[in-house]
This record gives C-alpha cells, sequence and structure tokens, in this order.
C-alpha cells in the first residue's frame, strides 16, 4: 500500500509510538517567537530545565510586537532575548532583521522538504508549502520540543484537494483558500494533513502557496502540503546547492516527498477555479465566505495588508499594481506592513512602497502588528478592516472590530473605493 | 494529579474560539495567574456573565469544534486558573485539546446524544459532575436526577493526566 507525504515524513522521523495511533517524532526545526515562547522558557526554568536539545535547530524571532509597545512587550522579547543569548541561539532575529516568523523562516532557507517542524503559532502549517510536515502546537508542545527535540502526533491522515482549471485574472491563492474553507467548513480538516495538489498548485509561486497552506489551519488541518516541485527548487537554491549538483537532481531527490500514487486518503476533493470570482469574508469564522460582489458596497475604516498570509513581496506587487495611479479614500486607513526586511528593501527597489505611500498608504516595518490586533492598526469598537490576513474573529484586529478577509489586489482595490469592490474596476 | 470533579458550567455552543476563551491582548501576560479575572471575556453568548457564571465553577460542557482558532495554550491556562480542568464537549479543535492533556487536564469527547442529554436533563447551576478515571465514566448530578456516561480517553492521554502533563513524560521517557 502507498503511502502518502505525510505519512513517509512520518515513518522517517518516528522515535515512539506510545500508544495507538499517537506518534512521538524528531523534529528537524523548533521555532520560536515571543507571544508563546517566554512562557515555554519560564516554565522550563521553573522545572529546573532550562536546556535546549539542540540550539542549531532552534530558530527565533521576536515580530509580534515589534519595537516593543509597553514594559510587558518589552518584557517578553527580553526574555526571548536573554535565553537566545543564553543557550547560543544564533538564528535569533531582533529589531532591524526581524519579519513574520512564516515569511522569515522561509525566507532565510530554514525550511525543507521532508522536515518535521513545530512552533507554538498555528499558521505554522504555512511550511507545508515546501513539502514540510509543519505544524502549530501550544507551549507545552513547544516545551518539550526545545527540550526533547520531539513532538506527538496522530499519525497523519490526508484530505488531497486537486485545484484544477486556470484561476482568471484578478482571482489569487488566497481567493482558492477562502472557497475551498467557505466549502469545507472550519473544522473541515481537524486533525488531518490538507495536501493541495493539481494543475494550478503546480503553477504557483512558493508565495502563493504559503498562502494556501498557511490558511489550511482555518479549515483545521494540522498542516497543508504541497509537493516539492521545480519551483520548491528555484527558492531554495542558495541554501541547498552545495547539497545538490543540478537543480534536477534536486527536483529528483525531492520526489520522495511526493505521495505515492497509491496512497490512502481520507478524502478527495476536487476543486475547478476556472470560474473562481475574488471571495471575501462576511462573518466572524473564516468559512463564512462570499464572493466580493455580493459585498460590494460594504464601507470599511481601514485596509490592512500584510501578515504571514499576504505580506510577501508577490502580495505587495498586486496591491500595487492595482494602487498604481489612484489615492485610497479619505475614509479609509489604508496600512501595509512588508513581512521581512528583504521583502521591504525589494519593494523600495522596485519602486512598491512609493506606490503605497503616493497613494496614501501608512508603510510600517515587518511585524505581525494588526493582524492579531495588538499594536500597528487596532481598531476602535465597531470599525470595519478590509484585511489580507488570515482570521476575522470578533475582536481579532481590535475589541468590537470587524474584519474581512480577502486578498491583496481586492483590499487594494477596496481601499481606493472606500468599500468592499472587485479589483477589476481599477486594473485592466 | 489534578481534579476531576464540582459544578459545571454549560456553555450551549458551537465553534467557541480560543479568542473568546482568553482575547489575544492578554498573550502578553507571562504569568498564568494574570489571565484569571478574563476569561470567556469575549464569549458571544446571549446572557452570559463571565464574573457571575463562572464563579466555584469546575467544569465546562458544551457543544462541538471547542477551542477552533488559535494555538494559544493561554486557553486551557485561563481555565485552570479559575478551577477548571475538565471541558466535555462533542468535539474540540486538534491543538486545543491537545494542550489540556499537556498540561495535565482533560478535554472528553462525548456523543451528540449524550451532550443533549447533559443540556436537556442537567444544565442549571446545580448540576456536579464526578470523574471516576479508573472506569472512564462521569456520575452527573442534580438535586434526585442522577446519570452516568462513559467515555474513552486514549492510553497515552490517560498517561499524561497521571504524570502532571507531557513535559514531566517526555523528560522521563525520551
Ligand atoms: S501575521 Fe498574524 S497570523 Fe501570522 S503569525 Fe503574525 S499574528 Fe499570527
Amino acid at each position: 500500500m502507498g503511502k502518502t507525504v505525510a505519512e513517509k515524513i512520518f515513518d522517517a522521523h518516528r522515535v515512539d509510538n506510545p500508544c495507538d495511533d499517537i506518534h512521538v517524532i524528531r523534529l528537524d526545526a523548533v521555532f520560536c517567537h515571543e507571544i508563546t515562547t517566554p512562557v515555554a522558557i519560564n516554565d522550563l526554568i521553573a522545572r529546573g530545565k532550562d536546556r535546549v536539545f539542540n540550539s542549531s535547530k532552534i530558530k527565533a524571532v521576536i515580530d509580534h510586537v515589534t519595537p516593543a509597545k509597553n514594559s510587558k512587550t518589552a518584557m517578553q522579547g527580553k526574555i526571548v532575548r536573554d535565553w537566545a543569548r543564553r543557550h547560543h541561539i544564533m538564528d535569533f532575529f531582533d529589531i532591524g532583521r526581524n519579519g513574520v516568523c512564516h515569511a522569515i523562516f522561509p525566507e532565510k532557507g530554514f525550511v525543507r522538504p521532508g522536515y518535521t517542524i513545530i512552533m507554538g503559532d498555528s499558521h505554522t502549517c504555512t511550511h507545508g508549502a515546501f513539502g514540510a510536515f509543519a505544524a502549530g502546537v501550544g507551549t507545552t508542545d513547544l516545551e518539550v520540543g526545545i527540550l526533547k527535540g520531539v513532538c506527538a502526533f496522530h499519525y497523519p491522515q490526508t484530505i488531497k484537494i486537486e485545484v484544477n482549471g486556470a484561476l482568471p485574472a484578478g482571482v489569487y491563492a488566497k481567493d482558492v483558500i477562502l472557497s475551498i474553507i467557505g466549502k469545507i467548513g472550519v473544522s473541515g480538516a481537524t486533525n488531518k494533513v490538507i495536501e493541495f495538489v493539481g494543475q494550478v498548485i503546480d503553477e504557483m509561486s512558493m508565495e502563493s502557496r504559503m498562502t494556501l497552506c498557511n490558511m489550511a489551519v482555518e479549515a483545521g488541518a494540522t498542516s497543508g502540503i504541497c509537493y516539492p516541485d521545480m519551483t520548491t527548487v528555484e527558492y531554495l537554491w542558495p541554501f541547498i546547492q552545495d547539497e545538490f549538483k543540478t537543480k534536477d537532481d534536486a527536483r529528483d531527490a525531492y520526489l520522495k516527498f511526493h505521495s505515492d500514487k497509491d496512497a490512502v486518503y481520507d478524502a478527495l476533493i476536487t476543486v475547478d477555479v476556472g470560474d473562481l470570482e475574488p471571495q471575501t469574508t462576511f462573518g466572524y469564522k473564516p468559512d463564512c465566505v462570499k464572493p466580493v460582489h455580493e459585498m460590494h458596497g460594504t464601507p470599511v475604516d481601514q485596509v490592512y495588508i500584510g501578515s504571514c498570509t499576504n505580506g510577501r513581496l508577490e502580495d505587495l506587487r498586486i496591491a500595487a499594481s492595482v494602487l498604481k495611479g489612484y489615492r485610497i479614500s479619505d475614509t479609509v486607513r489604508g496600512i501595509v506592513s512588508p513581512a521581512t526586511p528583504e521583502i521591504f528593501s525589494r519593494a523600495l527597489e522596485e519602486g512598491i512602497i512609493k506606490v503605497f505611500m503616493d497613494a496614501g498608504f501608512c508603510v510600517t516595518n515587518p511585524t505581525c502588528g494588526a493582524c492579531l490586533g495588538m499594536s500597528n492598526g487596532v481598531l476602535a469598537e465597531g470599525e470595519v478592516c478590509a484585511s489580507t490576513t488570515n482570521r476575522n474573529f470578533f475582536g481579532r484586529m481590535g475589541k468590537g472590530g470587524m474584519v474581512h478577509l480577502m486578498s491583496p489586489a481586492t483590499a487594494a482595490a477596496t481601499a481606493i473605493a472606500g468599500f468592499i469592490t472587485n479589483s477589476k474596476l481599477f486594473k485592466g | 494529579m489534578k481534579q476531576f470533579k464540582g459544578k459545571v458550567l454549560f456553555l450551549d455552543r458551537s465553534d467557541i474560539n480560543t479568542d473568546e476563551i482568553i482575547p489575544a491582548k492578554y498573550l502578553i501576560e507571562i504569568s498564568k495567574d494574570a489571565l484569571r479575572p478574563h476569561l470567556l471575556e469575549d464569549l458571544k453568548l446571549s446572557d452570559f456573565e463571565p464574573s457571575k457564571d463562572i464563579a466555584g465553577k469546575a467544569i465546562i460542557v458544551t457543544r462541538s469544534n471547542f477551542g477552533c482558532g488559535s494555538s494559544r495554550e493561554h486557553a486551557p491556562w485561563a481555565l485552570e486558573v479559575n478551577g477548571i480542568n475538565l471541558v466535555i464537549a462533542e468535539s474540540f479543535a486538534r491543538i486545543f485539546r491537545q494542550n489540556m492533556f499537556n498540561c495535565g487536564m482533560m478535554a472528553v469527547e462525548l456523543q451528540q446524544d449524550h451532550i443533549d442529554r447533559l443540556f436537556t436533563d442537567f444544565s442549571g447551576d446545580q448540576t456536579i459532575i464526578e470523574t471516576d478515571l479508573p472506569n472512564s465514566r462521569f456520575i452527573v448530578s442534580s438535586g434526585k436526577t442522577r446519570a452516568e456516561f462513559p467515555f474513552s480517553i486514549s492510553d497515552f492521554d490517560r498517561a499524561l493526566v497521571e504524570a502532571g502533563g507531557w513535559v514531566e513524560y517526555a523528560d522521563q521517557n525520551y
């Protein structure tokens, strides 16, 4: 019987099988940020276990609130900073070099096909875009990951989603994943891995695949996974060129992280995106999804472009291509947060930052910021935000605030109009 | 090992997410105790008054997909510091469920008709649940009404509850 890619990865990393389908697996990387890690660090200290399993496999960043906004967030940063120094964690990204975790870690080459990765952050599933098994965990799992380099999971069951057709103009990975979540619901993939396959995925950039996998958790999935191919190799080449003679060799080696033809799936879903329209959310759950035209005219107070879902260079390029030559509505506050310093400086070089500024956007430093309603654009009660982030829970971006999730293109168009609208109004 | 008995807080809704259990703004706290007054403060449920309804409760009974959303372990901690070590639901979000057992707490699924019965036959401030862990059953009583509900958890989850959580278990075993 064949295996899925997640099963292959598990079988190659198993340390223990303490009961039933619980498998303890060895971790290739443990990622940390300053919101969930300080409590883990403090708890390890309190237990007399202030150790790390392998300082080179632990990567840490201060990204959620940076620069610190008050004494409490300053203390969170300090705890992580001191801990990274104490344990000689070299890959630690502090202010000036820091960016949103799920954007900066792939950019630095820390994610490889076949890897097992955990982080105390639910959108860790983003890294599955590289053919890795990457899962968000709680602080205790993170503690054990830091201490012992292992984590326990149910043996993975996989839902395969085949995405076919050709994406219409103005429709992007974000629209694809929103429509999928709308279809299968917020718990449609609970405890499962979602494998994204098909022509549309094959043609997607790594950025788009990350957008897709990023939101797998919004359907309840443990991890999203895309098969590594030449696109993956191209992205990773600067980091893997010493391991392989040619790119073709790398691609062939990574074929072992594709599912077997006769692998067994929990469910198979086929989606045709040939007629897909831009999507947005209307309620307080990410599966409350509608085509943008049904929400056309809904006024917004703020437009936010950024986050681990859609704060990458590709996203900024798309938004800028809509904004170019326009000014955003007087009734809208536009905020853009490039997800990493590298993205920021490339956007500067390409003139994208200027387009945003000319349009009337505020450009912030790389940070999670407004995405989780902690800084850099928190909503007031009753306010509405059009956002390229991944969660529209009640109060997510500020107590009493409403969030409509959408693609960078739709967000840019919405900023110009002052209400939710389709980007094709502004872009040819 | 923690205690799994006491008065019940009934939350008659599905998809209660971790932002509702403990809002993101309290994630800047680095002590669990600071979370105590904020449990369920943003819960969308009519007639629910957090400070009044939570006081004295040790167990939550709720519907499906409890704990969805952010992976924050602050959610079980916010329960823990309020003396709530057990949540009984039709289903849970994966990370939340795992977090509960990792902390030596319990998140136990009961089938839908049993959850329905808990809500119809027992909801009210006087309901008490006792957990008979060795025999995997809950004993539920309210005045003269009494019922037993068998449950199942994996041997591993049981071992975590008995060890007092995953850190202790892992450091002993790996
Ligand atoms: S950008 Fe938002 S969703 Fe992504 S890691 Fe930061 S807070 Fe979480």
